[in-house]
């Protein structure tokens, strides 16, 4: 209960601060110094986070919908071959540093939130690529003996019985991909990208804590309603098919 | 049965194809312009005779052949796509030339995607030993060291850049280990004992795994610049710290933000692993009369071995990963050839950044994945 009431507060005081960011300067103003300014002007930082959580929500939608369809056709019969090798690319792939993926999407896509959006893609699909195989393969022997017995078809089954079960499991896997791209998009800002992560290295190269710190808030407050908020979501979704 | 034909070959040799007709190599006459492209059969001599020889090799993936051979034939394909761009870099380079820069291209990394693939394929299906993959994972490194300090691909971009800075690379490589491994020893000194006091008492835990969490959430890029002024202040303030090395700058605030995303791991892997002990084995321990401080050591612990190494892997993945940060804040590490790229427009500097990065990830995380697998077959032979 306290955890609720600590995140609606968190949420109105995010807004009321992106709404109006100068009535807060009083909150930022004793880690500035040398009369630099508390917050940052340069370009609203309510439109600096709709591009960013825009540039997020475009990585991760694309990622989710490729990484089921890959997910659903490594796990039909056709595809039972390529099964295998699905599993050693989703692990070797997520030691790939994301940082690294950004700065090899640069001389492919030059500047711009165009490496970003790909470098997003490319790393948020393993995480879904991986919860949705596990949901779709750890199903109780029961539930498949029964849609047999139930006399389902192959795509009934996946429709009807595979996906909503394994709903819960693609949420946590879309949770992980989500709030590992809200964080990386900000280092998106070092290739030109328009994201809060602009805010933040305009403070580290004016050494202007004040800056840093409130990119910092906006993208951790971000993330923190968007981990819970899909929590909530896994919740419901494990109990419409009576997980819990 | 299906068909004679390998569906997982089949992808491997369409990428591979597809790559044969792609660039291989960027000819650029200095670092910074665009360059121009070339594909295999034209950088390279007997261009032709390689590019047919690699092609060969990538539609006979498609025939069901036995593992091993496929085995043989992905290792031998990897190796030559390596060694042809080296000799690609010194063929097109004009003698005494030093301003042109053959660099990698786009061909070049599907080749060695079609040929990596078809090699993890064929692992997969070999499903060799614990022992026979670590020798495997060793001979890849060392014939990657061989092949990297035999000269062949010195004339390659991305090792001229390094021949020009091989000093600054050495010491960008030790900082970039030593932040990775410590601030996962630090997690360690730390996380292990905070672990261990969450199991004992059962009130704490989700305070403390909350506040844990909520670390994690913040983006690294700001956990790093909040670290600057923290450090700077602790410098100017607290005798002795300056004496004692610590700054704003440097090393010191991003060891200590990577230290602080890597508590959460360590603790809550602590916490699963000690929670999955049988009450019953502790009890046991009990009666043949250990203390708890030897319950812990001895059966806890080891018990809980494999879900701890499992944290440690995380730890050393991510933050090898995110230790290319500190190059924005002046912590050092392969970061600083990554931004010092990105800022210069040089592209071959960003690759000498990131493909030691991406190496050392790689080598981490299978690693440290066997080593699991290693304890928990041993573990599983006492039970």
């Amino acid at each position: 209960m306290t955890g609720r009431i600590l995140l609606a507060a968190a949420t109105l005081f995010l807004l009321a601060f992106l709404i109006s960011p100068t009535s807060f300067a009083w909150l930022f103003e004793p880690v500035t110094r040398n009369n630099a300014p508390a917050i940052y002007t340069q370009t609203p930082l309510w439109s600096l986070t709709l591009s960013h959580l825009g540039l997020v929500a475009l990585a991760v939608a694309a990622s989710t919908v490729i990484a089921l369809v890959l997910a659903i056709l490594v796990t039909r019969p056709a595809g039972r071959e390529f099964l295998p090798l699905a599993r050693i690319i989703t692990s070797v792939g997520q030691t790939f540093p994301p940082v690294a993926v950004l700065a090899l999407a640069v001389p492919v896509m030059g500047f711009g939130a165009g490496p970003t959006l790909v470098a997003l893609f490319l790393y948020g699909l393993l995480p879904v690529f991986e919860n949705t195989l596990a949901g779709l393969t750890n199903q109780p022997p029961k539930i498949t003996e029964g849609a047999r017995g139930m006399g389902l078809t192959q795509a009934q089954r996946l429709w009807q019985v595979d996906l909503p079960l394994a709903l819960p499991v693609i949420l946590t896997g879309m949770r992980l991909t989500a709030v590992i791209s809200l964080g990386t998009a900000t280092i998106g800002s070092t290739v030109a990208a328009r994201t809060l992560g602009e805010v933040i290295i305009a403070g580290l190269l004016s050494s202007n804590t004040a800056f840093v710190l409130q990119g910092g808030m906006v993208v951790g407050i971000i993330a923190v309603m968007i981990y819970e908020g899909f929590q909530r979501l896994e919740r419901i979704a494990a109990r419409r098919v009576g997980l819990t | 049965m299906r068909g004679r034909l390998d569906r997982p070959g089949l992808l491997f040799a369409l990428i591979g194809l597809a790559a044969l007709a792609l660039p291989f190599v960027t000819f650029k006459p200095n670092r910074i312009v665009l360059g121009e492209g070339l594909p295999a059969f034209a950088a390279l001599p007997f261009g032709m005779a390689i590019t047919a020889a690699l092609a060969v090799a990538l539609i006979a993936g498609c025939l069901r052949w036995s593992a091993l051979l496929r085995l043989v034939v992905a290792m031998a394909g990897v190796a030559i796509a390596a060694i042809s761009l080296g000799v690609a870099a010194t063929h097109l380079t004009p003698d005494g030339n030093t301003l042109a820069r053959v660099a990698p291209a786009s061909g070049f990394w599907l080749t060695l995607l079609a040929f990596a693939l078809m090699l993890a394929d064929a692992i997969t299906r070999l499903h060799p030993p614990l022992i026979l993959r670590w020798l495997l994972l060793t001979g890849a490194i060392v014939l990657t060291v061989l092949l990297l300090t035999s000269g062949i691909l010195d004339g390659v971009s991305v090792m001229r850049e390094y021949t020009a800075r091989q000093d600054i690379f050495l010491r960008e490589a030790s900082a970039h280990l030593l932040l990775a491994f410590g601030s996962l020893g630090l997690a360690l000194l730390v996380g292990l004992p905070i672990g261990v006091a969450i199991h004992q008492v059962r009130a704490s835990r989700r305070p403390v795994l909350s506040v844990l969490n909520i670390l994690q959430t913040i983006p690294s890029l700001a956990l790093f610049g909040i670290m600057i002024p923290i450090f700077g202040w602790i410098a100017a303030n607290v005798p002795g710290a300056a004496q004692a090395g610590v700054a704003g700058i440097g090393v010191f605030p991003a060891l200590v933000a990577l230290f602080l995303y890597s508590l959460l791991p360590v603790v809550s892997n602590t916490l699963t692993g000690l929670s999955g002990v049988n009450p019953a084995t502790c009890e046991a321990a009990i009666g043949l009369g250990l203390t708890r401080t030897q319950v812990l050591g001895w059966v806890l612990v080891p018990l809980a071995l494999p879900v701890l190494l499992a944290a440690i892997r995380i730890v050393l993945v991510q933050n090898i990963g995110l230790a290319v940060i500190a190059g924005l804040i002046g912590g050092g590490g392969f970061g600083a050839f990554v931004f010092q790229g990105l800022n210069q427009t040089a592209m071959d500097l960003v690759l000498l950044g990131a493909l030691p990065t991406i190496a050392l990830a790689l080598v981490a995380g299978i690693a440290l994945d066997l080593l699991v697998e290693t304890t928990t077959r041993a573990r599983g032979s006492h039970d």
